[in-house]
């Protein structure tokens, strides 16, 4: 069986600089799998060039079977890959009913459109009771949910969440990884990036870690919260 | 400064000043009836003293609302000091302005009769107690109470009637200085019902009756022509429509879609020469025409659509400045090709900058444009008629503006315009909607264009430049855009009808126009951004803290409601 999306040899470059640097990973339908490392190891550059914002200079994306290669960003949500972007990217001065409206673009089927809209709210009640309001204004928190509620809105076969805990208070951040083993939970497949090593450990079944643009690690979420040298680099621990 | 006074010295103050401000514009003002709108009688107002009029009468209102007057209070729920400070500003700015100009034209205070001296205290103690009195603004008004829906729609009729007689004061106030007292005095008088809460109620009460709101707009744009016996002002307000036209239909690519186009003025200019072009005139290049109005007008739309696909094409992967400045390259592109496009310095197609001249009247089911018609014993002149042609293109504007904007089409615009690589991630192809907006838009003012031609007789280079004295160039249509306010439909309507009054009036100013209007733009990007009429969504742009805080508000209010 071959796996939902596969990364092979995957090279990223800005200009002379390889931001990454031939990487090869796999997600499995059904997993929740995290990349997880510092400050410009290449983790977002990797998000970026699987929902085709980034074009790679060398590798191969496969994801359903079907090469990215070519693939302009607005067509490869269309195949079912979901991209929660770094710093949320909501749209600011659209209501967050519209903002729920926008994920759902390419989708014409108005009565799935309603149904989601409503599971959305059932999972974030906190956007219900906001739907009216511009997005600008909610608190950091509200808009991290907004920008995962936004991303289901395409019913995506693969979610890619990048650092969705980034600039949230420790209850929020809590509460958003929370929701993330929920969407796991209900079957959702995800690649999460994230700089919080321990929360995004704790709910991969695979886990990457990235070091200036190379895969150094891998294995199960579990194996490297207990690898000696994970705990030392991400974990904060002697 | 303004010394503090207890509150009853202030309320007799204003009481006082609001009597007399009343009086005051039925006294004369100056002897001579040599000062414009003869000021010279007793008994009746005339000329400026309406403004003074006007002024003093809603200053009265919200003094009555202040005292508690039963009933009146309601007509103020946000607060009615700060309204009447406004209202008193207006009568203030108007009359002084009058007495001033006796003063200055006529040469000395000398020709300033007792009653303007009055007039000119009145309005002074009227200001002066409004300034004194402790301010009740309310940020919470309570909501308006639901009104029967016809009560609501002969609300929203009278309200535009009303300002439809606003403006047409202005398109006919034929004195700068008459002007020039207008101007502050419509200023305040619009800014002392929005202190009072009015225009919030008046926009809540059109945002539930949009069908209404769009028959009494038409309705009473109808009016204007059976107010008018010549021709003078009918061809004032046809040239604002013209202008109106084409600058709502910037505001699709500007306000819309957040594209900064800076030659848009070659798309009016391309309908202008299409129409003329088939027009049947004797200086057209083509032996070809009259053709009826909605073919001049399929094609002109047509071939500005081609020419905005074809500019929009390799211009639209550029972003912010660089559009701005390849698209102001298009815009002179245009105006000089038509320029050199006369048989010497190219092919013969536009008679260079002569033009093409003695277009003929349009022809549209049979009517000529150019003949009188009796309408319900009304005789419609000329201009008239292109007034009813020009509110019909308007109107198809507006209901092309209105779809487009509230559809799955204008969310991806507004997407676009909020975040690029968030829309694209969405699945909204960038490149593909900014074509569709920057087409529609092309079209909208090609069909602009083709009655433009009809109208003015002519399509010469000179019409469409980038900047000039007089609308519509590209830097006036984005000026109406910006200063009435982005993504809205009244604001470029209101900014358009501004900006082709002012130049029009203050002719005397000419040589300093483009200064002043530089100063305008200046002061207007520091005090009110958002422009004359916010859209919603631009004043969280430029004030997200209130409407933050406001918008906090408002959800607590709900969800304990």
């Amino acid at each position: 069986m071959t796996a939902l999306l596969e990364v092979e040899d995957l090279r990223v470059a800005y200009g002379k600089v390889e931001a990454v640097k031939g990487i090869s990973f796999r997600v499995e339908e059904g997993q929740a799998v995290t990349l997880i490392g510092t400050n410009g190891a290449g983790k977002t550059t990797t998000l970026h060039t699987l929902s085709g914002l980034l074009a790679p200079s060398a590798g191969r994306i496969r994801f359903r079977g079907q090469d990215l290669a070519g693939v302009p960003a607005h067509q490869v949500v269309a195949l079912g890959l979901a991209h929660s972007p770094e710093g949320r990217h909501i749209f600011p001065r659209l209501s967050v009913e519209e903002n729920l409206l926008l994920g759902a673009f390419l989708r014409k089927d108005a009565d799935g459109i309603a149904d989601d809209t409503e599971r959305a709210y059932v999972l974030f009640p906190r956007l219900r009771e906001r739907r009216t309001q511009a997005a600008g204004t909610l608190s950091g928190g509200e808009q991290q949910m907004l920008a995962m509620a936004r991303a289901l809105m395409c019913r995506p076969r693969l979610l890619m969440l990048d650092e969705p805990s980034m600039g949230l208070s420790p209850l929020m951040m809590k509460k958003i990884m929370a929701t993330v083993r929920e969407l796991k939970a209900a079957g959702t497949t995800i690649l999460l990036v994230e700089q919080n090593a321990r929360a995004a450990l704790a709910l991969a079944d695979q886990a990457y870690v990235m070091e200036t643009g190379r895969l150094v690690l891998s294995g199960s979420g579990r194996t490297l919260l207990d690898d000696d040298s994970v705990r030392k680099a991400y974990l904060g621990e002697a | 400064m303004i010394p503090k006074t207890s509150t009853p010295a202030a309320r007799a103050l204003v009481v006082c000043g609001a009597a007399l401000s009343l009086v005051s514009p039925f006294l004369a003002w100056t002897w001579t009836s040599r000062y414009p709108g003869n000021l010279t009688v007793y008994g009746y107002p005339g000329g400026s003293q309406l403004l003074t009029l006007a002024g003093a009468l809603l200053a009265a209102v919200f003094t009555a609302a202040v005292l508690g007057v039963p009933g009146l209070r309601a007509l103020a729920p946000a607060g009615a000091v700060r309204a009447l400070r406004a209202a008193s500003l207006a009568a203030l700015t108007a009359t002084w302005i009058t007495v001033g100009a006796i003063a200055v034209d006529l040469g000395g205070v000398v020709n300033v009769e007792p009653g303007g001296w009055l007039a000119a205290g009145a309005v002074l103690l009227l200001a002066a107690g409004a300034h004194a009195l402790p301010d009740d603004t309310v940020t919470e008004p309570p909501p308006a109470a639901r009104l029967p829906r016809a009560a609501e729609g002969a609300l929203i009729t009278v309200v535009f009637l009303a300002a439809m007689y606003v403006l047409t004061y202005g398109i006919t106030t034929d004195s700068a200085q008459d002007f020039l007292a207008f101007l502050p005095a419509a200023g305040f008088g619009v800014r002392a019902l929005a202190a009072a809460g009015l225009t919030a109620r008046f926009g809540a009460l059109t945002a539930r009756n949009r069908i209404a709101v769009a028959v009494a707009a038409l309705a009473s744009a109808l009016v204007f022509p059976f107010t008018q016996t010549g021709d003078q002002y009918t061809a004032i307000a046809d040239n604002i429509l013209v202008f109106a036209a084409v600058a709502l239909g910037l505001n699709i690519v500007v306000g819309l879609v957040g594209l900064l186009d800076l030659g848009y003025v070659a798309f009016l200019g391309t309908g202008a020469y299409t129409a003329a072009l088939v027009s049947g005139s004797t200086f057209s290049t083509f032996d070809i025409g009259p053709w009826p109005f909605w073919a001049t007008a399929l094609l002109g739309m047509g071939v500005s659509l081609v020419a905005g696909l074809v500019i929009g094409a390799p211009t639209l992967r550029l972003h912010g400045d660089y559009l701005a400045i390849v698209t102001l390259g298009f815009g002179e592109i245009f105006r000089i090709t038509v320029n050199n496009l006369d048989g010497t310095s190219g092919p013969r197609l536009t008679n260079g900058p002569n033009g093409i001249n003695s277009v003929p009247n349009l022809t549209v089911f049979g009517f000529d444009l150019g003949t009188r018609h009796t309408l319900l014993g009304v005789t419609f002149g000329r201009f008239a008629n292109y007034y009813l042609l020009l509110l019909a293109v308007i109107a198809v504007i507006v209901f092309v503006y209105a779809r487009a904007g509230n559809s799955r089409i204008g969310r991806a615009w507004i997407a676009l315009r909020e975040d690029e690589k968030a829309a694209t991630a969405m699945g909204i192809e960038g490149f593909r909607y900014k074509l569709l907006a920057f087409g529609l838009g092309a079209s909208l003012a090609g069909l602009a264009g083709t009655v433009m031609a009809h109208l003015q007789t002519n399509a010469v280079p000179e019409n469409y430049k980038f900047a000039d004295t007089a609308p519509p160039n590209s830097a006036f249509l984005l000026a109406a855009v910006v200063l009435g306010g982005m993504g809205t439909v009244s604001g470029p309507l209101v900014g358009a009808a501004l900006l082709y009054l002012i130049p029009a009036k203050f002719a005397f100013f000419s040589q300093y126009q483009m200064m002043l209007f530089g100063l305008a733009l200046i002061l207007m990007m520091r005090f009110r951004p958002e422009g004359l009429v916010p859209d919603r969504r631009h004043r969280l742009e430029f004030h997200d803290e209130q409407v933050a805080a406001a918008e906090a508000r408002r959800t607590a209010a709900e969800a304990t409601a």
